[in-house]
């Protein structure tokens, strides 16, 4: 028939696409940034062995870096989405802000995490309507988004900070969070990062499996086709401001939780990090394709830079250069896996 | 052709009957009557502004018409939209082809209909299995691309031939291309005519849009001609021995407004 190829020659390629070869090629983006991954942390072991090859190292990066993993889990999705999300380190410090003033005026502590994340969906929704509804740029709209809520939270606070010590012998706070002071001493995992890792185990599925994160990568991929097959896009991308949203008030939750203490500026310094985490995940800028476990790995690149630096015996005003280098080169490594197909 | 209109109405799948469509002063669709058999393929011709494409939406239910009935299987239906004309089995391949290119081919095919469960999670396995099949089916025999294969590694004609395996999953009776061979190479045109003729086998009709004269003429079963919103002409494939004889008529349409022999209508 005509349909057919033309001849033998295509017959035998098909022939190795094993099933390993096809994992390897669909998963080729979070395989180069474990890759990376692996390899920075053996220059760093080579730099300074004594501490790399310490467990303890490896538990205090991950104390505060399930932060940042309930973040660019749902981001990745905003991406994949042809969207950005720049209001987030806002979202992180207002939904936490009502956490921490909940507990601090002695209420439950599980309706306090209740009023966070409906705080933070609302603001994700918020944003959905600024993006989608009324059609303003996601860079433009969402960067106002994030000095505008910063600027609500110094508004209400007027530089105060919020002391929760008292969270500390609650259940909520051992289920959530091991002090991390005392894991110090035993060893094992903080319970912080089995919950990043149950999210961002959720995440890869919605991603790949389930209807929601297929239409995200349809509608980042071609809005257009979408709608015209009867995807709802305008819901689509809705529901990924919200998913975002979400995620922000978990990260602010558990980052009062680790801490004790809400700042004015909570979530502040997440914006670059996990931005970068992103994409040095492996997730392009351009929509339509990404990995959410290699927004996890990006992100833990991102961790142990600094880390790394410092034990490689740098001071710390090496941090930013090599956050600098180590970002570039992991995006030239993403390169080899090609631009963007249309 | 006169022996051919007297055939029962019923033996068309949907059938236009004096059907109008008008947008401000302009008479896109001004009185046609036209139908469709199961199996048919049906070449629909016509010059820019012969109102080609508003005759195409008023199929696909995304315009209603002014006036006039449309019957489907002998039934008149009333309150004619996109989703009666799903209903209907009616599935429209769109000109840009609807396609997510980064996307797997098996995830286009099943984009906005994906086969999943009640809670959302989708059935992989069995929507790569239909994929399969639904490429098989269509006549995709090539080995180097399976239904896990981004859509971008094909061909503009394995393209078409990807939004014609998601309108035959749909068990569409008629399958309406729109224009599928423009910027088409001739070997692409080649397997988009593979793909119609299995679509052929499968006891489907199809419409086929196209400003090309010879893949037309090549690919249908019967011609019908467009001009200013009316069908100026119908003609079985027997009746006209080259395509340089529709060629002939569809100029003398365009000077005259009607074709010179008894052909027309």
């Amino acid at each position: 028939m005509f349909g057919s190829g033309s001849g033998s020659e295509q017959q035998i390629a098909r022939e190795d696409a094993s099933g390993l070869v096809k994992w390897l090629r669909s998963n080729r983006r979070a395989i180069t940034s474990t890759l990376f991954l692996f390899v920075m942390l053996i220059g760093f072991t080579a730099a300074n062995p004594e501490v790399f090859t310490q467990f303890k190292t490896y538990r205090s990066v991950m104390i505060a870096l399930p932060v940042s993993m309930f973040l660019v889990v749902p981001l990745v999705f905003v991406v994949t989405a042809g969207e950005i999300d720049l209001s987030f380190p806002s979202v992180v410090g207002l939904a936490s802000y009502a956490f921490a003033s909940i507990v601090d005026h002695g209420g439950d502590p599980l309706i306090g995490i209740a009023v966070a994340l409906i705080v933070g969906a609302a603001l994700g929704y918020l944003n959905a309507i600024l993006v989608v509804r009324i059609g303003l740029s996601a860079l433009v709209a969402t960067l106002g988004m994030n000095f505008f809520l910063r600027g609500l939270i110094n508004i209400i606070v007027e530089g105060f900070s919020i002391a929760i010590p008292e969270i500390r012998d609650t259940f909520i706070h051992g289920l959530l969070t091991d002090d991390p002071i005392k894991i110090v001493d035993h060893l094992g995992i903080p319970n912080q990062m089995l919950w990043a890792l149950a999210f961002t185990a959720l995440g890869v599925f919605l991603y790949n499996r389930h209807s929601f994160g297929v239409r995200v990568h349809c509608v980042g991929d071609n809005p257009e086709s979408a709608a015209e097959m009867g995807i709802d896009v305008s819901r689509t991308r809705t529901l990924v401001f919200v998913f975002t949203g979400i995620g922000a008030a978990l990260a602010g939750i558990f980052s009062v939780m680790i801490n004790f203490v809400w700042w004015p500026t909570t979530g502040d310094g997440l914006l670059l990090p996990v931005l970068a985490g992103i994409f040095v995940g492996g997730t392009p800028a351009w929509g339509g394709i990404g990995t959410v476990f290699g927004g996890m790995i990006g992100t833990s690149i991102v961790a142990f830079i600094e880390t790394g630096v410092i034990a490689a015996g740098l001071t710390g005003f090496f941090t930013q250069f090599f956050y600098g280098l180590i970002i570039i080169l992991s995006l030239i490594f993403q390169r080899f896996n090609g631009g963007r197909v249309r | 052709m006169q022996t051919e209109q007297k055939t029962k109405t019923s033996d068309y799948i949907i059938e236009l009957r004096a059907v109008t469509k008008s947008f401000g002063n302009v008479n896109a669709v001004d009185g046609i009557s036209f139908g469709v058999r199961p199996g048919e393929v049906v070449g629909l011709i016509g010059d820019n502004g012969a109102g080609k494409s508003t005759l195409i939406k008023i199929l696909s239910g995304v315009h209603q018409p002014d006036s006039g009935q449309i019957i489907v299987r002998g039934e008149a239906v009333r309150g004619w939209n996109a989703a009666k004309s799903r209903e209907a089995g009616i599935e429209t391949v769109y000109q840009d082809r609807a396609l997510a290119p980064q996307q797997t081919i098996t995830r286009n095919i099943f984009m906005g209909r994906e086969i999943k469960n009640r809670f959302g999670v989708i059935k992989v396995k069995q929507q790569y299995a239909e994929a399969n099949r639904l490429m098989r089916d269509i006549g995709f025999t090539s080995k180097v691309f399976d239904p896990d294969s981004p859509v971008a590694t094909l061909s503009g004609g394995e393209r078409q031939g990807v939004a014609i395996a998601r309108a035959l999953y749909f068990d569409a009776d008629l399958i309406v291309l729109d224009e599928p061979t423009t910027a088409l190479s001739l070997v692409e045109t080649a397997k988009v005519f593979g793909f119609i003729e299995n679509v052929r086998a499968r006891g489907r009709s199809i419409i086929f849009i196209g400003h090309n004269i010879y893949h037309v003429y090549d690919v249908a079963d019967r011609f019908v001609v467009l001009d200013r919103g009316q069908v100026v002409m119908t003609e079985v494939k027997g009746a006209i021995s080259t395509p340089e004889v529709l060629i002939k008529h569809m100029q003398e349409i365009a000077e005259l407004g009607h074709a010179t022999d008894a052909s027309g209508t």
